[in-house]
């Protein structure tokens, strides 16, 4: 390469942007999340309307898919199953809390909060960052080293719903409920809490969704080379160059 | 509920219109079924218990209990609803005058309880909610007699660490025979205040698509475990001999034997 073209060529550097916990935790989560989702629409299958309350009113059903619910290539196993979906669902349900505990306590002991919690400057930007991201224009340089204020609601309200996602679903643990009785009252009865379970997993749905277009748009293989890696690359802005 | 065979075309197509090459386990030669994924996946279930029975123990903890205004109007019956195995017909057209249950196995007072005997048992009375796996929940009160002191007046001997419950309903018929109901739960949940051999619900005797003439109630599980037409009880020191050695009707066809969650 000439020295005129590694003139033109954008400057770029690397930077170390997770760290090997984060990127494990990530992975497993992902699987975990995959796993979790396709036997839970299995184990809604069984019993394909939702509502709130301690029982079921099975008149007046506030959701229903029946009678047949989600098609079974979104499910698994595909076949009906309830029993394997059972299986699938609890072992990833501990691999899902587990790895979520040593994620959340990693996140809270090293500050993580901290790169994550909006500024007041950050809520001033949220239009202005909106149509950014509706232009697909993703910062460059320096800008692009901290999250943007779009990312940071996005990924908070994602770390928070894990929680309440797995409280949801021990809530309707009738052993779980002996133990603890308030954890059903938390959510207004067993059968809003499977309600919640359903909606807030939806709301995840959304996310991975929004995240897995962002990954696209924005550089794909740099981005999950640096979930990979750690190592992702910034494009210098022109500007400071 | 076994349309697998039907649909394995179809599902195949579907998986390739869903690009499902991540998502499609079998597509990866991993088949989600299969007796080996299943039985790593329900190592899961042995850890469930373990945690769930530590964290119930210290304060033997008890299942909620609601106000009569709770009570389901409602209750959907699952499973049997109407026996017709000829034995159970017999005993249902004479009211359960001469049914007896019998109480045996590895007991050194092997009894046969009528419904007056049951009735004359210290008894308990309780509004639970009935969760099933399918999803969803009933409420209902329930008077029964205590397990436990069924069990002490049989005298259970030391060896026996679990209790099987037979009942009178075929649920599936198969060539072995083995589609009738039963039902067994350890010494922990046996010796549980709330544990009843329930033979009222809402004040009423026991109707028959509910189980008559006598339920097992076990209130920190699931409904599978709640075995209805209840006929004999044994105290037993292993469940391997008994239908496909699962330690129940619904465990045999792949169901967690612990249904506390």
């Amino acid at each position: 390469m000439t020295a005129a073209a590694r003139a033109l060529r954008p400057a770029q550097r690397i930077v170390l942007r997770h760290s090997a916990l984060t990127r494990i935790c990530h992975w497993i989560n992902a699987i975990a999340f995959v796993a979790l989702l396709m036997s839970g629409l299995q184990i809604f299958n069984a019993h394909p309307a939702l509502n709130f309350g301690q029982t079921t009113d099975l008149a007046k059903p506030w959701l229903s898919l029946e009678p047949n619910g989600f098609p079974s290539w979104a499910t698994l196993p595909e076949a009906q199953d309830l029993a394997a979906g059972r299986r699938w669902h609890f072992f990833f349900a501990w691999a899902l809390a587990l790895n979520g505990a040593v994620y959340l306590g990693d996140l809270i002991l090293r500050g993580g909060f901290r790169r994550l919690w909006p500024s007041a400057r950050d809520l001033s930007e949220i239009p202005r960052a909106i149509v950014d991201h509706a232009r697909l224009r993703f910062p460059k340089g320096d800008a692009a080293l901290s999250y943007n204020v779009l990312q940071k609601l996005a990924y908070l309200a994602a770390i928070a719903a894990f929680p309440v996602l797995v409280l949801a679903g021990l809530a309707m643990s009738p052993a779980m409920d002996a133990a603890f009785p308030w954890l059903v009252d938390l959510f207004g009865g067993r059968q809003s809490a499977r309600a919640v379970h359903f909606l807030i997993a939806s709301f995840l749905v959304a996310f991975v969704a929004v995240h897995l277009a962002m990954v696209v748009l924005s550089g794909p293989v740099n981005n999950v080379l640096s979930m990979v890696t750690g190592r992702y690359r910034i494009e210098e802005d022109d500007h400071e160059a | 509920m076994k349309r697998e065979t039907k649909l394995t075309r179809r599902e195949t197509l579907l998986k390739l219109i869903a690009g499902g090459g991540a998502l499609s386990l079998s597509g990866c030669g991993l088949d989600a079924r299969s007796l080996a994924a299943l039985a790593v996946l329900g190592s899961a279930e042995n850890l469930t218990r373990v945690v769930q029975r530590a964290l119930l123990a210290p304060r033997e903890a008890l299942a909620r209990e609601y106000r009569p205004e709770d009570i389901s109007s409602y209750f959907r019956p699952n499973g049997s609803t109407a026996p017709d195995d000829p034995d159970y017909q017999d005993a249902l057209a004479a009211n359960f005058a001469d049914w007896r249950l019998e109480v045996g196995g590895l007991v050194e007072n092997p009894l046969k309880l009528s419904l007056a005997d049951l009735r004359a048992l210290p008894s308990r009375t309780q509004i639970t909610r009935h969760d099933c796996v399918e999803g969803w929940s009933c409420i209902a009160q329930w008077r029964g007699a205590r397990l436990a002191s069924a069990l002490a007046a049989a005298r259970p001997k030391p060896e026996a660490r679990f209790i099987a419950f037979f009942c009178a309903d075929t649920l599936e018929q198969t060539l072995d025979g083995d589609g009738r109901y039963y039902e067994t739960i350890d010494l922990v949940d046996a010796a549980h205040p709330q544990t009843i051999l329930a033979y009222e619900m809402n004040g009423a005797p026991l109707p028959v698509e509910h189980g008559a003439p006598l339920r097992l109630r076990v209130e920190r599980q699931l409904g599978y475990k709640m075995a209805k037409y209840v006929m004999r009880i044994e105290a037993i020191d292993s469940f391997a001999a008994l239908g496909r050695g699962r330690g129940g009707f619904w465990e045999d066809r792949g169901y967690e034997w612990y249904a506390g969650i």
